[in-house]
């Protein structure tokens, strides 16, 4: 049986890639404003025409044609991330060899060593009261630098390219913490990211905090890092990370008026006035609330006056009556 | 002697049973929660979250159980009043327990079959089973759900006025429960009350 050759069908693949090159050259241009506001924008462009996106393009010099590529994930930059991160001023060759300018890139530049966070703010004194030194002695002494050695650096958890500061930034502590526990979970939720240091398979987070009343709830309100880093009151954000056995469990360490959630996620919001409306520690109520850290002080005062009060009640009333009885 | 009346049908007495042991968890845990510290736990913070959760989803079956009976069965027309010459009668009842009580008088609304309880009792009874009971298990449960309760109701933190009106009225109602159980012992003898709630039968003086 001969079957009917279907045109549409033949040419579908083509119309496909058309129509996917189309929407990638109009969705990865550099928009006007991008330009106007990244002094580096254009120079970055040459790298990023490339490592922007999932596919790349040159002219095959022997044959002249074009040939598309695939781009290696680890090697995709995405520009909307980039220039939201704290480095969005960077030309691309601040932090990478000039010599990337050549396509194709030499392949000595594989071995390029990279920069860490205090090769540029170690000693730079406009980031003293960041404290990037004391950082890097938290984070040394933290499980995933004991634990990983030298595989472990700042760049696992807060990628240069797209990282940026969200604490003391963000109004809505929600954000913050969605955001946070985001740079954890890419390696802990993701087997293929954390067997890229451990052979074992990844435990399950749903699991392992099984015992955690209101799971959901306590993971869209606080980070990670509130129970499992140790809070250092010198460093805006702990990175002291400590092995599970050390993490906190005791409810009562949030759940009371001296909340520990006070010196961690709520650090930055302190400052504000302690005690509106009565109820301990308010920062935290604007999205939240937190059993025994947020009672309010003029309920508990009312309700021991209103205790007092019909104690000292029934108790008159009931000497009287034995008084009666007796007579 | 006293004179006995059959009140508190079996049903009554196991829902009044439960509810009791029901509350007292509540208030227990729930003040433990409440005024929780580091340096002193009445109860530790996850064992008292767990037994309010648990106390707190029998308390609601509980309710239904006492709510669907009233409707179902005689029990509930004692919860029925006339709001005509209420506050004389409230008052009334109130003079009575404040002076009466200590001049031997004979009490204003004594309690027989027809009425099983005085006007006092019934106008609390009332806004106890009917109103407080009702919010602290409804605000209870939405703390057991809250992202789909509260997020669709209330814009940001529906969850503190939750809480502060899930602790106000846990606050009512121990007030209530402990002058309720103070107002047990004035009856023909001082535990003849709670004896009713054990056989069914109500003594009068």
């Amino acid at each position: 049986m001969i079957r009917a050759r279907n045109p549409l069908k033949k040419s579908l693949p083509k119309l496909t890639l058309i129509f996917a090159l189309c929407f990638l050259v109009t969705s990865f241009q550099l928009n006007e404003k991008t330009r106007k506001e990244f002094k580096n924008a254009e120079s970055n462009e040459g790298c990023l025409r490339c490592h922007g996106q999932s596919k790349y393009s040159f002219e095959n010099t022997e044959t002249g044609e074009k040939v598309f590529r695939r781009m290696y994930s680890e090697a995709i930059v995405n520009r909307a991330l980039f220039y939201e991160s704290n480095h969005r001023q960077f030309k691309c060759t601040d932090c990478h060899s000039q010599d990337y300018d050549t396509f194709p890139h030499p392949g000595r530049l594989r071995m390029e060593s990279k920069y860490t966070c205090n090769d540029c703010h170690g000693d730079d004194p406009m980031y003293e009261k960041f404290k990037f030194m004391q950082i890097e002695e938290e984070f040394q002494a933290s499980v995933h630098s004991t634990k990983h050695r030298d595989d472990f650096t700042c760049w696992m958890c807060h990628n240069p390219h797209t990282y940026r500061i969200s604490a003391r930034t963000k109004e809505v502590v929600k954000d913050v913490v969605a955001y946070d526990n985001a740079i954890c979970l890419d390696c802990h939720g993701d087997i293929s990211r954390y067997q890229l240091l451990v052979d074992k398979e990844n435990p399950s987070i749903l699991e392992k905090h099984e015992w955690l009343p209101n799971q959901k709830l306590h993971f869209g309100s606080v980070r990670c890092i509130e129970c499992h880093a140790r809070i250092n009151d010198s460093l805006l954000v702990s990175h002291s990370i400590q092995p599970k056995a050390e993490a906190v469990k005791l409810c009562v360490e949030c759940h009371s008026t001296n909340s520990l959630l006070l010196a961690s996620l709520y650090k930055f919001k302190v400052k504000e006035q302690r005690n509106k409306a009565g109820f301990f520690n308010w920062e935290m109520m604007e999205e939240s609330f937190v059993i025994g850290a947020n009672r309010n002080y003029y309920l508990g005062i009312a309700s021991i006056i209103m205790f007092c009060l019909v104690i000292a009640g029934i108790g008159i009333h009931a000497t009287l009556r034995i008084i009666k009885k007796k007579h | 002697m006293a004179e006995k009346i059959y009140l508190y049908p079996v049903w009554t007495r196991i829902w009044h049973g439960i509810n009791a042991i029901l509350i007292l968890l509540l208030i227990v845990t729930g003040v433990s929660m409440q005024y929780s510290n580091p340096d002193f736990n009445l109860i530790r913070f996850d064992i008292a979250v767990s037994i309010h959760n648990y106390a707190g989803v029998l308390l609601t079956l509980n309710y239904l159980f006492f709510f669907i009976g009233n409707l179902v069965t005689s029990n509930g027309r004692y919860y029925k009043f006339n709001r005509k010459g209420l506050y004389k009668r409230l008052k009334m009842q109130f003079i009575y327990y404040m002076a009466g009580i200590f001049r031997n008088e004979p009490p204003p609304f004594p309690i027989k079959k027809e009425r099983k309880f005085n006007p006092l009792q019934q106008f609390t009874y009332v806004i106890a089973m009917y109103i407080l009971l009702p919010v602290v298990v409804i605000t209870g449960w939405a703390y057991l759900y809250p992202e789909i309760l509260f997020d669709k109701v209330f814009s940001g933190s529906g969850l503190k006025v939750n809480d502060f009106i899930h602790v106000l009225t846990g606050f009512f109602l121990s007030f209530f429960l402990i002058v309720h159980v103070y107002f047990c012992t004035i009856g023909a003898t001082f535990v003849s009350n709670f004896r009713s709630m054990i056989n069914g039968y109500h003594e009068s003086h």
